[in-house]
């Protein structure tokens, strides 16, 4: 479904991501993993056309979408959420919600019940009437995801929407992000609490210093040498393993 | 256009040197959102103000405008200083569009004030000076815009003197570079807002003390004075003194060419154009580092 | 039926019925209220549901103004088919400023501070053109009759701007329920996450200043037509602009009622400044004391009340 070959993007002279490459098949949930600053998000926003790539291709559904500004990507069928919350704060979660859903119709009368209708599926449905300022970081993150949803997309691209959750919402959410998925829609997420992601993810990459350094499941992942010193330090998978 | 080379040389001198008063006009709009990140729209209202502060030193008190264009300076840094610690400071909080307002109603209630006071009838002073002349070469030089280019200098050099080298102008710089950390490090960053802004001020009321011998004062001159002010610090770039300085320099010069070629009146056309082509087309300016 | 629609039934009546009651004084008066109200629910438009303040607008104003007096005058148009052909040429220059300006990228001050170039522009250009007859101005022939959109009684341009502004509040209250208005607040709020979302950020902010345009272009129209004179400064001068501005900040930016009641609370400053005035003769220039009172009251709102007077009016209170 997404297929992206050997992005890169630098910023002045700094690569943030170096020849990245990730598939992503329909009906999977992929996890994007690594250590801070990797260039995780980075990746993201030149996938979902935030950034312009310097090098390198994504297709989608085998259209190129390469640099394409990010309304159109949206109408291609993909969509993001943001790692910092923006919620739009003057108006009702309802409100919010319905500036997705007005994607997919003109209807104002359909676009709120599909509103309502998404804030019911992320769990939301009794804050409708709350003001976008008003909610708690779980409510935003969720809020996030109910927008993102209501446009309809057949991909979603989830920014660490787990940070800044307890564990109780984790696991909230974790369930919400497996129904969405067996409502029809393919997820990469992006994340840094491993349990959630491990226990979601299918197969996952992970991102050290802009570079792509592996791929495979979870479980491979955990024993991959590269990838314990990608995160402990230099030396360490062999000091782990003696 | 077929016009004597004197003309010419006359006209690009005299706007260099009208050009260097508007560079400290701009100067003070500069240092302002250099420090504080906010484009004052008041700055054109504090002008007026300042202008018709110098107006009546000179008919009330008969204080010459170069003599009171220091005692106006502090004067008025007092006034920035308030304005800025009791007004926009706490009406805004730090909301960028609410700046945008709040100094937009800080200028209308500085000019319907002036209005009040001093009705719409524009005003001059008369000092003896006003239309002497000094030969350079060819061309006959304005005196008191000689004086306006010599003064700017002299503030330009106590400004960079002041930022360098005191501690006061540490502080400033600190704060323009990071604001966080200037807190934390013990800068009351409230107060030095406010000593900006002050300074900023100060430098239009120094502005407007040489200007007064050769411009009219109205309630609405500011206004002309603001979209002059505003076009040389987006030419300049913003938060740059140099590019004030060569901004000012820039428009002076193509005010007094667009003067002689256009007309008096087109040729004012000139600076709204320049602004319109930079803002669209390099609104960092020539020096200016901030988008 | 709710509070507000029978509020606004019985405003409208009280509205219809007015003039037919008061003394050509008052009716002039209203007659302001409801001009200004529209001007400033021009504005509201682009600056209060999508959030792009403009300190320019009168551009638009000055457009159609010389644009309906132009053809009139110069080429014997008749003022009722100018009208149109002036909110056209302001949809126009809508479009033209919008394109430019968002383009390139500008927004906040940078783009207060270029619709204000923008004006100062056509200021410029109309003193010194000869089409517009530059700094003389133009004068429209006194022939009060209907088809020459002048009026004998004043009552009928009461009506007329009555009409303008329900209009407005119409296209207002659209904007509250459709996909448009709901896509501008979006904007408004947050301009990335809109992007996101599948909005076409550009090309909605480029429709809107369009449609605020021509509405502004509306209104300049109907002011040559009352004053049956025009020149560059009344035209083009920044103080149309700050009218627009402040009437629908103090009322209320992004609310539907909030340009009227700014332009209701406007009028009553500016006539309690008067009355005071000519009690008390030191004050002896009204206008400029009613603005200052003004810009203290913009202020006082941008520190206190975000949704402006319209804010003190509603129950639940619509921001953190």
């Amino acid at each position: 479904m997404l297929e992206v070959r050997a992005l890169s993007k630098a910023f002045g002279g700094l690569k943030a991501v170096d020849q990245a490459s990730l598939d992503v098949r329909q009906g999977e949930i992929v996890g994007l993993i690594g250590p801070n600053g990797a260039g995780k998000t980075t990746l993201f926003a030149a996938i979902a056309g935030f950034h312009k790539p310097d090098a390198g291709s994504v297709r989608f559904e085998g259209k190129d979408i390469t640099g394409l500004p990010p309304h159109r990507i949206c109408g291609a069928g993909m969509v993001r959420t943001f790692q910092i919350t923006q919620p739009f704060a003057k108006i009702t979660v309802r409100e919010n919600i319905m500036v997705g859903a007005y994607f997919r119709t003109p209807d104002r009368a359909l676009a709120m019940r599909e509103a309502e209708a998404v804030a019911e599926m992320v769990g939301m449905g009794g804050q409708l009437d709350q003001m976008g300022a008003d909610l708690t970081v779980a409510a935003r993150k969720r809020l996030e995801l109910a927008r993102a949803l209501a446009t309809g997309p057949r991909l979603l691209l989830l920014d660490e929407v787990m940070a800044g959750l307890n564990p109780t919402e984790i696991v909230e959410i974790v369930g919400v992000i497996r129904s969405i998925r067996d409502a029809g829609v393919t997820i990469l997420l992006i994340e840094h609490v491993m349990q959630a992601v491990t226990s979601l993810a299918e197969r996952l990459y992970v991102l050290n210093q802009g570079r792509m350094i592996a791929e495979g499941t979870p479980a491979s992942i955990a024993e991959d040498p590269q990838v314990i010193e990608a995160y402990l330090g230099h030396g360490a998978a062999k000091v782990l393993r003696a | 256009m077929n016009l004597p080379p004197e003309i010419i040389l006359e006209a690009v001198l005299n706007g260099l040197l009208t050009g260097a008063v508007y560079g400290l006009v701009a100067l003070g709009l500069t240092l302002v959102y250099g420090v504080l990140h906010i484009i004052n729209f008041a700055h054109g209202a504090l002008l007026t103000a300042a202008m018709y502060a110098a107006y009546v030193a000179r008919t009330a008190f008969g204080v010459d405008p170069y003599v009171a264009a220091l005692p106006l300076a502090g004067l008025f840094f007092g006034i920035g200083y308030l304005v800025q610690r009791l007004v926009i400071g706490p009406a805004s909080r730090g909301k960028d569009e609410n700046i945008l307002l709040v100094t937009l109603g800080l200028s209308i209630v500085i000019e319907n004030l002036m209005l009040a006071m001093f009705r719409s009838d524009t005003r001059s002073i008369d000092v003896p000076y006003a239309m002497d002349v000094v030969e350079f070469g060819p061309a006959l030089l304005s005196w008191p815009r000689l004086v306006g280019f010599a003064a700017t200098i002299a503030v330009g050099v106590a400004l960079y003197v002041l930022m360098t080298f005191s501690a006061t102008g540490k502080a400033i710089r600190a704060v323009a570079k990071e604001r966080t950390g200037a807190a934390l490090v013990g800068i009351d960053v409230a107060h030095i807002y406010a000593v900006t802004f002050g300074i900023g001020t100060a430098c239009l009321a120094i502005a407007a003390a040489l200007l007064l011998p050769s411009f009219y004062v109205s309630p609405r001159v500011g206004n002309a004075f603001v979209l002059v002010a505003f076009t040389i610090v987006v030419l300049g770039g913003m938060g740059s003194f140099i590019g004030a300085a060569v901004g000012g320099i820039i428009i002076g010069i193509t005010e007094a060419l667009g003067g002689l070629i256009l007309g008096e009146q087109l040729g004012q056309i000139g600076i709204s154009l320049i602004f319109i082509l930079i803002l669209l087309l390099k609104p960092t300016g020539l020096f200016g580092s901030r988008a | 039926m709710n509070r507000t629609t029978v509020l606004c039934a019985l405003g409208l009546v009280a509205a219809v019925v007015f003039p037919l009651a008061a003394p050509n004084y008052l009716v002039n008066i209203g007659m302001l209220v409801f001009f200004v109200a529209f001007l400033g629910q021009s504005w509201n438009i682009s600056g209060g549901f999508a959030g792009q303040t403009s300190f320019g607008h009168v551009v638009f104003f000055g457009t159609g103004a010389y644009t309906s007096t132009i053809l009139q005058v110069t080429w014997g148009w008749n003022p009722w088919v100018a009208w149109p052909a002036a909110m056209l040429m302001g949809a126009i220059v809508g479009w033209g400023i919008a394109f430019l300006s968002f383009r390139a990228g500008l927004r906040g001050s940078y783009f207060a501070l270029i619709t204000l170039a923008f004006a100062e522009v056509f200021r410029i250009l109309a003193n010194s053109v000869p089409f517009t007859r530059g700094g003389l101005g133009m004068l429209i022939k006194s022939d009060p009759r209907p088809i020459n959109f002048q009026f004998k009684d004043p009552i009928w341009l009461y009506y007329i701007a009555l009409a303008l502004c329900v209009v407005s509040l119409v296209v207002a209250w659209q904007l509250t329920r459709n996909r448009f208005g709901a896509r501008l607040v979006a904007i408004r709020e947050n301009e990335d996450a809109a992007r996101a979302l599948g909005i076409d950020v550009f090309a909605e902010k480029v429709r809107v200043l369009t449609l605020s345009g021509a509405m502004c272009a509306a209104g300049g129209t109907f002011y040559a037509q009352k004053y049956l004179y025009i020149d560059p400064s009344i035209a083009f001068g920044v103080d149309k602009s700050v009218e627009m501005l402040l009437v629908t900040m103090v009322g209320g930016a992004g609310t539907i009622f909030g340009p009227l009641i700014g332009s209701i609370a406007l009028t009553t400053i500016n006539e309690v400044t008067r009355g005071v005035a000519s009690v008390v003769p030191a004050l002896k220039n009204v206008q400029p004391l009613s603005l200052v009172v003004y810009g203290v009251m913009l202020v006082l709102i941008v520190a206190r009340l975000p949704d402006g007077l319209t804010g003190l009016f509603r129950r639940k209170p619509r921001h953190a």
